[in-house]
């Protein structure tokens, strides 16, 4: 039995996202009411806002941090209820088909042999993110190539390429970090940890276009997503085109999983427990799973980067650190209480 | 119309699995598949909904090569329940039936009549918002039961529509294994075509209107169950000895081991 419908949820969590995206807006070093929050975003909007320092805080440094706090929060979560479904086991995560190995990769890679950040951005983003994105995009086609054969692609294959590519990649990362002297060490771990400071609206520009053709084109497998749970050759006899949807699945998240990994480092745990913890509440129907996963994973990164930012004035830590610490007791809970009903 | 399988071979990693198989299901009549362990049963069941391709030989359904049909207007006529579910997701009985509504989708009051309907006449009707993960092996086999005659609820513009169950009633108890019988009767007098495999032997006599005896990978006999069923063949087929005798109140050939 379940006590909450599905559209109960997601009412809840649509209302609960803009009391914590404006909580979030007036925390920092210089806290800020909350109606002058909303009276700068309704002049900004007007397009009549004037010249302020406070206007300046808000619309250049905190909102776009905030919106591409909430686009990265929301795809990995929706990605990771989408992963989980494709490989019918909840305990699969975005990173499983190589993304992050990769990605983790590409940075190390970047930041050893080319100074990383010390290099003049190009267009506006570090070299850091082009190398993060290619390595994730190289690491997921690997996997896929490996798991794929002309009977199709096996899932399990890839699950376990998954690991391989993984394993490798965890491999050449602490090789790279071996040789690296004392600023390159910091800088991998850094960006290991996650971190979404230094958003930009070039950056939410982009995560928001990705974002964009996810929110097109996943709801529209939300059917077959819930067919295939079923299994795969139970999937085919209900008409789904399995090897067409997993195919494009795949290509959605390496895009997706890349381009946040690449504008926000590694942030584990959201792609994982959020999917988790909304089908523990409403059950496994992807037509709300992922509606529900996305905006309850945005609200879980954005209440995770706002204590990361305030709790060490002036100072701040990296995001992904606080996902986990935010997340895990949820989720703990949540099991907790499962496990007493059976 | 007919599901025809023409002259079959399948052939994998050096077995011969399926050797030179001629046979048609009929719409509107229950085809019962029965035979030994690793008779090719499965096997041919699998070639005959399009799950693996014959190494030689070509399977129509409706006339049309099975490759050749659109997925979804196949998926129509064509349900299909395995002998093993997969699903360790915690869907609820309505929803894992309401799956089967996915290649039809009337809309959503529709789906949720056929898929209430389609539980009542698999006796689940009080599972309909319990948890499919913390259902017992009978109630989970009952509701993909249902799962796939909701598939097929509703006659389809595409032709004849054909029912294929692996081993349904292996799970059951005995009243769920005559009401398994009942539905399947119902179906095929409705013009549904019905394929399944069977192991015991007296319930195939019962509600086979064609009765095919397989072993290693070839059909050793084809007929009604009178015919087929003789202590030659059990002898022959499944190494048993049996008395064939007739069930006294439905007047079926009876085994008796």
């Amino acid at each position: 039995m379940r006590y909450l419908s599905a559209t109960a949820l997601i009412w809840i969590l649509a209302a609960v996202l803009p009391v914590v995206a404006i909580v979030s807006l007036s925390l920092g070093t210089v806290s800020i009411p909350f109606q002058k929050i909303i009276e700068t975003l309704v002049y900004a909007f007007s397009g009549n806002a004037e010249y302020s320092q406070i206007n300046s805080i808000i619309l250049d440094i905190r909102l776009p941090r905030l919106i591409l706090v909430l686009l990265v929060g929301a795809v990995l979560a929706s990605l990771g209820a989408v992963m989980q479904g494709l490989f019918r086991n909840p305990l699969a995560d975005p990173s499983l088909i190589g993304v992050s190995g990769g990605a983790s990769v590409g940075a190390s890679i970047v930041i050893v042999f080319a100074g990383g950040a010390m290099l003049p951005p190009l267009a506006g983003l570090s070299l850091l993110a082009f190398g993060a994105f290619i390595g994730g995009v190289i690491s997921t086609l690997i996997v896929y190539r490996v798991a794929t054969s002309s009977l199709g692609t096996s899932v399990t294959t890839m699950l376990l390429a998954g690991i391989a590519i993984g394993a490798i990649a965890g491999a050449i990362n602490s090789l790279l970090s071996y040789f690296s002297d004392n600023q390159m060490l910091r800088q991998i771990s850094v960006w290991q940890m996650g971190n979404l400071g230094g958003a930009n609206w070039l950056k939410v520009t982009i995560m928001g276009s990705i974002s964009v053709v996810l929110l097109a084109l996943l709801p529209s497998q939300a059917k077959a997503l819930n067919a295939l749970l079923l299994g795969e050759s139970e999937a085919r006899h209900l008409g789904i085109h399995v090897q067409k949807i997993k195919r494009k699945l795949i290509f959605l998240t390496a895009l997706g999983v890349g381009a946040s990994v690449a504008l926000a480092g590694l942030i584990g745990f959201v792609g994982l427990v959020i999917p988790h913890m909304i089908r523990l509440l409403i059950g496994p129907d992807h037509r709300w799973l992922l509606p529900a996963s996305a905006l309850a994973g945005a609200s879980l990164l954005i209440v995770a980067d706002s204590i990361a930012r305030v709790v060490v004035l002036p100072a701040e830590l990296p995001t992904g650190i606080l996902t986990a610490l935010l997340g895990a007791p949820i989720f703990v809970a949540l099991l907790h209480r499962q496990r007493e009903e059976l | 119309m007919s599901i025809v399988a023409e002259n079959i071979s399948l052939h994998i990693a050096d077995f011969d699995l399926l050797r030179n198989i001629n046979l048609s299901v009929e719409a509107g009549v229950v085809t019962v598949l029965v035979g030994p362990n690793g008779a090719g049963k499965s096997s041919l069941l699998k070639v005959l909904t399009g799950e693996m391709e014959p190494t030689r030989g070509s399977v129509l359904l409706n006339q049309l090569e099975l490759s050749q049909w659109d997925r979804q207007e196949k998926a129509n006529l064509l349900a299909v329940l395995p002998q093993h579910s997969v699903l360790n997701f915690p869907f609820t009985a309505s929803e894992v039936v309401g799956l089967g509504c996915i290649p039809h989708e009337t809309g959503y009051a529709k789906d949720q009549k056929i898929t209430a309907e389609a539980l009542q006449v698999v006796d689940a009707s009080y599972l309909q918002r319990r948890l499919y993960t913390q259902m017992s092996g009978g109630e989970k086999q009952r509701v993909q039961l249902a799962r796939v005659l909701a598939q097929v609820w509703l006659p389809s513009q595409h032709g004849d529509q054909f029912l294929v169950l692996d081993e349904p009633t292996a799970a059951f108890d005995l009243s769920h294994q005559q009401m398994t019988l009942d539905i399947v009767k119902k179906l095929s007098a409705r013009g549904v075509g019905v394929l399944m495999v069977l192991h015991d032997l007296n319930l195939a006599a019962r509600c086979a209107d064609n009765l095919v005896v397989m072993n290693g990978g070839v059909i050793e006999a084809c007929g009604s169950p009178d015919n087929v069923l003789t202590e030659q063949l059990v002898s022959k087929v499944f190494n048993v000895q049996a008395t064939i005798t007739r069930h006294p109140v439905t007047d079926t050939p009876l085994v008796i081991t």
